[in-house]
């Protein structure tokens, strides 16, 4: 069956997911990327729309339409979190976010604040960008439009919006980072095997 | 100035190539999803072709990543309408936008404002080769996305760390950024005497068909063996590891300075958007087309 987490999520709605656990996601899901996470960490500035207890996403949508006649999402799939490391806990403890969905997984500092902070990282698979825009029923509003379609706030309504892969959970454990030291290791073997027959010298 | 026809060309070409993956793309990820077995790949692939399958039926952008846009072109001396190609890629590039619709992804630097409309200073890139005695013009469109970009790298070996430096160089950028970049990964290696050619080669690589070889048997050894090598490291899906890694590699080259040997290296998502036409002069005053 499903596991569907519907926003407000409470710290006991997620402190149980562990890394690997397949979710889906109802509700308030804001988008913010490299501009929004940099002006609420290093400007103190909040988006108007409160989003204690929903979900972020590193995602920059298409969107048509417009203020007045509506907006329609065209296209929503995830960016690469990695680049939103350096202010995710900022970002986290000043929104009061519960849920940060992107791809590619995050490091360190991110698996300190949610363990800190009871908050779970998921991935959404990367490139599905019809699949993901198919989940939001509504587009609730749009701000911060001054960094352009891709940077700015988005606030969605969405319906069983997944599969969000936790790849960091309220323990702080890591699936990305225990896949990658897994891959440094086969990297090692897979590489020795090739050394010897690529010498073009002469000798 | 603007050439109405080629125009329209070049945006129909534009749509084409953000909404369906090209075949060779297409099948080879149907093969890797084939003969993953764990459950978590299958939910992934299965996610993969479900949006493929969206995409398709409701004409839209596989990925809201619709890139940053690269041209490569193979223009003939004789093909009659040269001066206006540049315009008329930039405006197709601007209808495509607006038409399908594309990402607005050009911010222009120093000023970093995102200029709306997928143009901007030297953007989209247009790459260059001249044919002769040719009257056509071969447009290829790349469309190159932020995640799998980040992963490109470029790099000037002393000749003595040798290929294996070079090979190590590629193993070492696609373990640390190839899981950001949406696996399986298409990789292009680029061999040449400095840094730019070499990143541009790895990126003209990307544009060989996956499943061709170069044509130089140690440089289609090399692609096999980096293929195997990372096949084995088992990135998988996403990243989410799996049984494989990689959709291809494919490797080009030019000769190089005694003293430098550089390597570059550019990298391809699951979903590598590119699109290929050839037109020529009808004979009349128009343009037709030739291959697509």
């Amino acid at each position: 069956m499903k596991k569907i987490l519907t926003t407000p999520i409470s710290g006991g709605d997620i402190k149980d997911l562990r890394i690997g656990d397949i979710v889906y996601l109802t509700g308030i899901a804001a988008t913010a990327r490299d501009d929004g996470h940099r002006r609420v960490a290093e400007g103190g500035r909040l988006p108007e729309f409160p989003l204690k207890g929903s979900a972020v996403m590193h995602v920059g949508p298409i969107v048509s339409g417009s203020r007045e006649e509506g907006f329609k999402v065209v296209a929503a799939g995830p960016t690469t979190s990695r680049r939103m490391e350096r202010y995710e806990r900022e970002f986290i403890e000043k929104t009061g976010v519960k849920l940060v969905v992107g791809k590619g997984g995050m490091g360190a500092k991110t698996d300190a604040a949610c363990k800190d902070l009871g908050a779970v990282y998921c991935v959404f698979p990367g490139g599905c960008a019809v699949t993901a825009a198919a989940a939001v029923e509504e587009v609730l509003g749009v701000e911060w439009e001054d960094f352009g379609m891709p940077e700015a706030f988005w606030i969605f309504k969405v319906k069983e919006f997944g599969p969000l892969i936790v790849s960091i959970d309220t323990e702080g454990n890591n699936l990305s980072e225990r896949n990658k030291a897994e891959f440094e290791r086969k990297k090692e073997r897979a590489f020795g095997e090739i050394e010897k027959h690529v010498n073009f010298s002469h000798k | 100035m603007i050439n109405e026809k080629l125009t329209e060309i070049i945006a129909s070409l534009i749509y084409r190539s953000s909404v369906e993956l090209p075949p060779d793309v297409m099948s080879a990820l149907e093969g890797l999803a084939a003969r993953e077995d764990s459950p978590l790949a299958a939910e992934l692939y299965g996610c993969i072709f479900d949006n493929l399958k969206k995409a398709k039926e409701l004409n839209r952008p596989i990925c809201q990543d619709t890139g940053a846009l690269q041209f490569f072109l193979k223009a003939g001396t004789k093909f009659p309408y040269l001066d206006d190609v540049e315009d008329s890629i930039r405006e197709g590039v601007m209808r495509a936008t607006e038409r399908i619709p594309l990402r607005p992804n050009v911010v222009e630097s120093f000023s970093e404002r995102n200029t709306g409309g997928n143009v901007g200073t030297l953007s989209p890139w247009i790459e260059w080769e001249i044919v002769k005695n040719s009257s056509d013009l071969t447009v290829e469109v790349y469309m190159a996305g932020g995640g799998c970009s980040l992963a490109g790298r470029s790099k000037v070996l002393m000749p003595l760390e040798g290929y294996a430096g070079a090979v190590k160089f590629v193993f070492d950028t696609i373990t640390e950024w190839g899981v950001n970049a949406c696996p399986p990964l298409i990789v292009g290696i680029g061999i040449g005497a400095c840094a730019p050619t070499a990143a541009m080669l790895s990126k003209k690589a990307l544009l060989r068909p996956l499943g061709s070889e170069n044509p130089n048997q140690k440089a289609a050894e090399t692609e096999k063996r980096i293929k195997d090598g990372l096949n084995s490291i088992g990135i998988g899906p996403l990243g989410m590891s799996g049984k494989e890694s990689v959709l291809g590699v494919n490797v080009e080259y030019a000769a190089h300075h005694p003293a430098t040997l550089a390597v570059g290296l550019s990298v391809g998502c699951w979903a590598t958007r590119r699109g290929k036409i050839t037109v020529g002069a009808d004979g009349k005053d128009g343009i037709e087309i030739k291959e697509c």
